[in-house]
């Protein structure tokens, strides 16, 4: 079996052109694999470039040079130049993400946010309900909120739905962009044995731990990000 | 992956005299896609859709259309009645104005009905079923079906402009600012709506909008457009958080936070 997520080379800038289209580095170079049952933290300092690197690989940042190969369905796709359809598909099926903010749609309950990944693969909605319920009762969102939009939530009970949502599939590989940042201690361990239950599971996590508890808990390999740091090259 | 694109633009230009409408797009359209087409106004985003669904010929360019029956037809070279009866069943078209969609001096259940009975349904009992059940869809009570749509609020009315253009099933529905002109409590019902009905139906769409948080909920895809080009395209999630051009960079950051 071939390893889930190989970065080759990977460099990313921004260009602002409302500044003068002054060119901002961030990455160079990267290059990491992360294998399955395996959980690898990305670390460094704040700036460095750990959350652009998450998102290039889930496509909302686009890569300048490199590439990302997923495994997805049995061949490879790289990410890196992946038509909007099929990068669609792979998050669908493939590749799953914990972002730091819930992005909330008007109206829709807590309850079927984290449903949906699973309503999205064509499991019946019911179903697909009943084991958002598990995890939301896991993860200890009181009852009276499920059925209400998370907009009014506070951080942490917004960040314990999208975990929840991040969580609800098999997705063969997950990147968590610090999903225990605003969580107490009771769940931030809830959320440490999910992370372990996923790589018992045989998926690959790749993921941004600030607090250092959980870093030791979760993380198999640090990857310094400084290295792929195009400003810590010129210095 | 056998499946092949709905729509196939190639190269598509419209001329006004010398101005330019829009200007050599090119771009394929999946089953199950939602397309956002941004831009400020005058940029050509409407000029576009109104090429692409045949309520204006391109000055030069195809459109090809995959048929139920899996035959691509250049859409400018259908007949007109051809061309009708598939606006009628197999597209829908929501107009910013619900008073351009709907007929506003017939029944609510009459305008959701009309649709039906285009595609050759007869039943009376039939057809008032199920306009019922589009009304309750759309979140209108049934008690309102013999109401005129003159008498609906804003809201309400886009409402039913979408359940008469849903209800023949169709594969391909064009949007022009479907929520442009409602209050935003009325906005976040629509969109939530037409979110779960797209996902629902399976349906295609394209969706002409100068407003990205809309272009962010509803579309997989999304196109920029200034001066009639389209001068950035791709995931959406991806033009919004790095975008490219220095116009959609302009756009980005001139969104409001709340």
């Amino acid at each position: 079996m071939a390893t889930p997520l190989v970065v080759s080379e990977v460099a990313k800038s921004f260009t602002m052109h409302l500044r003068d289209g002054i060119r901002l580095p961030v990455v160079n170079g990267v290059s990491f694999s992360v294998k399955k049952g395996e959980c690898v933290v990305l670390g460094g300092p704040s700036g460095v470039g750990k959350s652009s690197i998450l998102k290039m690989l889930y496509g909302n940042y686009g890569v300048d040079a490199g590439q990302i190969l997923i495994e997805h369905q049995g061949h490879l796709v790289d990410l890196a130049k992946a038509a909007p359809r099929a990068v669609l598909e792979v998050r669908r099926d493939t590749l799953g993400y914990v972002s730091q903010f819930l992005r909330v749609v008007p109206r829709v309950s807590a309850l079927d946010v984290v449903a949906e990944p699973l309503v999205a693969r064509g499991v019946d909605q019911a179903v697909a309900r009943e084991r958002a319920s598990e995890l939301l009762a896991k993860l200890n969102l009181p009852r009276e909120l499920w059925q209400l939009p998370p907009a009014t939530f506070s951080g942490g009970e917004q960040q314990r739905v999208n975990i929840a949502r991040g969580f609800i599939t098999d997705h063969a590989i997950l990147l968590l962009d610090e999903p225990t940042a605003s969580l107490d201690a009771t769940n931030r361990r809830v959320v440490v044995e999910m992370i372990a239950a996923k790589k018992a599971e045989g998926i690959a996590l790749l993921g941004i731990f600030h607090d250092e508890e959980v870093r030791d808990a979760v993380a198999d390999r640090i990857l310094d990000v400084s290295a792929f740091s195009p400003r810590k090259a010129a210095a | 992956m056998t499946q092949t694109p709905l729509l196939k633009v190639n190269d598509v230009s419209k001329f006004y005299g010398s101005r330019i409408g829009c200007r050599n797009v090119s771009f394929e359209l999946w089953p199950g896609e939602v397309l956002a087409i941004v831009g400020e106004s005058g940029s050509g985003k409407t000029t576009l859709l109104s090429c692409l669904s045949t309520r204006l010929m391109p000055s030069s360019g195809i459109v090809e259309y995959h048929m139920r029956d899996g035959q691509y037809r250049d859409l400018a070279r259908m007949g007109e009645a051809e061309r009708r009866f598939l606006m009628r069943t197999d597209w829908g078209f929501v107009h910013q104005n619900p008073a351009d969609g709907l007929r506003m001096t017939v029944s609510a259940g009459a305008n959701v009905g009309e649709r039906l009975m285009a595609v050759g349904d007869r039943h009376y009992g039939n057809i008032r079923a199920t306009a019922a059940d589009w009304l309750r869809r759309v979140e209108i009570e049934e008690d309102r079906i013999d109401d005129q749509p003159r008498a609906f609020s804003g809201g309400m009315r886009q409402r039913l402009q979408i359940a008469r253009n849903l209800v023949t099933s169709p594969r391909l529905v064009f949007m022009d600012e479907p929520t442009g002109g409602l209050d935003v409590s009325v906005q976040a019902r629509l969109l939530d709506l037409v979110r779960g009905l797209v996902h629902d139906l399976g349906l295609s769409a394209i969706i002409v909008t100068h407003d990205l948080a809309v272009a962010r909920l509803l579309s997989h895809r999304m196109m920029v457009m200034k001066d009639g080009l389209v001068i950035e395209q791709g995931l959406t999630d991806r033009v919004l958080d790095d975008p490219r051009e220095p116009y959609t960079q302009l756009l980005v950051s001139s969104i409001l936070q709340v």
